[in-house]
């Protein structure tokens, strides 16, 4: 079992609030993914639920239980850390072993399930190895292994993958979602990556400067984003956001409109509506095309294309938005 | 740009290195050199430096006159004890102030620092009656305790600057991992500093082993440890730096050896954290 409930938590450093009363409750077997540029206090909420700093305010409950005052060695959940925070005395195999040891678990039962551990995470061949022998992407390996082994309600990790490079980032974003399909335990994971967010998470949370701005899956934020912040903030490349007559036009103080909701013609459609602007670059990727354009009255406008499509520098195309895409946001910048 | 190292260069710094070196340790060499002449040599002007009659007669008197075996005792229990029961309290109090500090850790580090800069004459009297009401006058347990004491403030120091080398997330995912403070500190705190809590141990075992202040004041016979032993030889009249050299070369003997096998150790101790 793995619900998790927070209830008015609030953290504050001295003067600073960085945790504002937050509501959040997280179900059972839930991978939930708290995403947020740096300062948004998600690494501290993840700490928060962990027990590695104490609520300012408010109630936190794992399983129904009231956990505010728990310390962390007593909730039952585990946690894997941004610098791996492996023990640098030991082999990997005392490493994972080493929670099971404070549980003092028998000897046979802890090579069972260490060696298990390690069979299922490719470590068999470095079992014996210290910490400084590896390489990141194994490094990462045996914190999760760690923290799998001691079958806890819930999984926390923080920034778990940003030190590593962009191949093996992919690879692992695979392995943790493979782990979660697999364990079905709850999983609530930082990022400042939302690609991250989009891609694992089944409900993901948009916090910034402490205040939960959206929760939802990544679908629904995709979809309906609740504000200008969270719209900007999911979805790559960015959400164009048109201000002034051409939003007014639409309806609109103010309207966003994803790069992949624009359709490009070389040549003036018939239907009114569409921008006339330049190409400043054109990035070819093979499978799309991202167009940098210069719309007249409008602004930049980034538009994602078809791979195929023939334009350059300075070339003159045709902007059309999906008219039944857009999304509509009031002076205060809310969803209307 | 690398600064070119010319072997002129290499000769002139290691000239003076061992210059350097050899002047630090005159007073050593110096020392054991007389221990090994007549009272007559030692005293000879202009002084005599190899060319002497090398004799062993010091060493002989020294060893018959007192018992050289309880005063390097008293050494090495006084040493050693007040080294064993400061790290048991340095440590915990270390861990504190590196891992939980609080708005005051800064002052009360400085604080205990500052105990070491009043001279301990200033002490003297209160402790000696201290001393006196408690029983503990010539005794070994007494000297363990003043000399942990006094030694306290390096040792927490020293033991505070390793552990702050050590990134707080390890000692949190030991947390996490269900580990109680006591195995935290015993499984993974410690077993990380040992290189640390080696080099405090070795120094505070040094400067308990030297101590001078306290041994003479607070013994007599029964527990006086091998800074009396010296103490001993010397007197207000007659001749006597030969034999007094001689004592002083058998008290810093094993401290000499214990030194030299362990210099890598020390210095790592010492520069820890100067240089990352």
């Amino acid at each position: 079992m793995g619900s998790i409930s927070l209830k008015q938590v609030t953290k504050s450093f001295g003067p600073v609030d960085v945790i504002k009363p937050i509501d959040l409750e997280i179900e059972d077997g839930e991978f939930v993914v708290f995403v947020g540029p740096s300062g948004c206090g998600k690494s501290t909420l993840l700490r928060l639920i962990a027990g590695l700093e104490d609520v300012t305010s408010g109630h936190i409950e794992i399983d129904g239980n009231d956990a505010t005052t728990i310390p962390p060695a007593k909730r039952g959940l585990a946690m894997v850390f941004q610098s791996y925070a492996l023990y640098p005395h030991m082999s990997v195999r005392k490493n994972i072993a080493f929670p099971l040891k404070m549980a003092k678990v028998d000897q046979a039962e802890i090579d069972r399930k260490v060696d298990d551990a390690a069979r299922v995470l490719n470590l068999s061949d470095y079992i014996d190895r210290r910490p400084g022998q590896l390489s990141g992407g194994q490094r990462q390996r045996v914190a999760i292994g760690r923290a799998i082994v001691r079958e806890p309600a819930a999984f926390l990790f923080d920034e778990p993958l940003s030190n590593l490079d962009a191949a093996l980032r992919g690879n692992m974003r695979l392995e943790i979602s493979e782990l979660h399909q697999t364990l079905k335990t709850t999983m609530i994971y930082v990022t400042h990556d939302q690609v991250e967010a989009m891609t694992m998470a089944d409900k993901i949370v948009v916090l910034r400067d402490g205040i939960i701005e959206q929760v939802g899956s990544p679908i629904e934020l995709y979809k309906n984003p609740r504000n200008l912040f969270v719209a900007e903030f999911i979805g790559s490349p960015k959400m164009n956001i048109i201000k002034g007559a051409a939003a007014e036009a639409l309806g609109a103080p103010t309207i966003g409109v994803r790069p992949e909701h624009i359709e490009v013609s070389k040549t003036k459609p018939k239907a009114d509506g569409a921008w006339k602007g330049t190409v400043g670059v054109s990035e070819h990727l093979g499978s799309d095309t991202f167009l940098h354009m210069d719309a007249e009255g409008v602004g930049t406008i980034n538009v994602r294309a078809d791979g195929e499509i023939e334009l350059r520098h300075g070339d003159t195309a045709w902007l059309s938005p999906q008219v039944s895409k857009i999304h509509r946001f009031d002076a205060a910048g809310m969803a209307a | 740009m690398a600064r070119a190292i010319t072997n002129e260069r290499k000769i002139i710094n290691t000239v003076a290195a061992w210059g350097i070196g050899l002047l630090i340790f005159f007073p050593i060499l110096w020392t054991i050199l007389t221990s090994f002449k007549t009272e007559a040599q030692a005293i000879n002007d202009p002084p005599l430096f190899l060319f002497f009659d090398w004799t062993l007669e010091n060493y002989a008197v020294v060893q018959e006159r007192s018992n050289y075996g309880r005063f390097l005792w008293n050494s090495i229990f006084i040493a050693g004890g007040s080294t064993l029961l400061g790290v048991i309290i340095a440590i915990p109090a270390a861990w504190s102030m590196a891992f939980v500090p609080s708005k005051r850790t800064k002052d009360i580090l400085l604080w205990m620092l500052s105990t070491k800069m009043l001279p301990a004459v200033g002490v003297l009297y209160p402790i000696y009656l201290l001393f006196i009401q408690f029983g503990l006058l010539d005794s070994i347990l007494g000297l363990t305790i003043v000399l942990m004491l006094i030694n306290l403030p390096i040792m927490v120091w020293m033991l505070y600057t390793y552990f702050r080398e050590i990134p707080g997330e390890i000692l949190e995912a030991a947390r996490m991992d269900g580990a109680t403070l006591r195995s935290e500190i015993l499984y993974v705190l410690t077993p990380m500093a040992i290189p640390g809590i080696a080099s405090t141990l070795l120094l505070n075992f040094i400067l308990a082993w030297n101590e001078a202040f306290w041994t003479l004041n607070l013994t007599a016979a029964q527990a006086a440890p091998l800074t009396a032993f010296i103490a001993s030889y010397s007197s207000p009249e007659g001749l006597f730096y030969a034999k007094l050299s001689a004592a002083s070369t058998m008290a810093i003997l094993p401290i000499l050896i214990l030194g030299w096998f362990s210099q890598k150790q020390l210095v790592r101790g010492l520069t820890f954290g100067a240089v990352k």
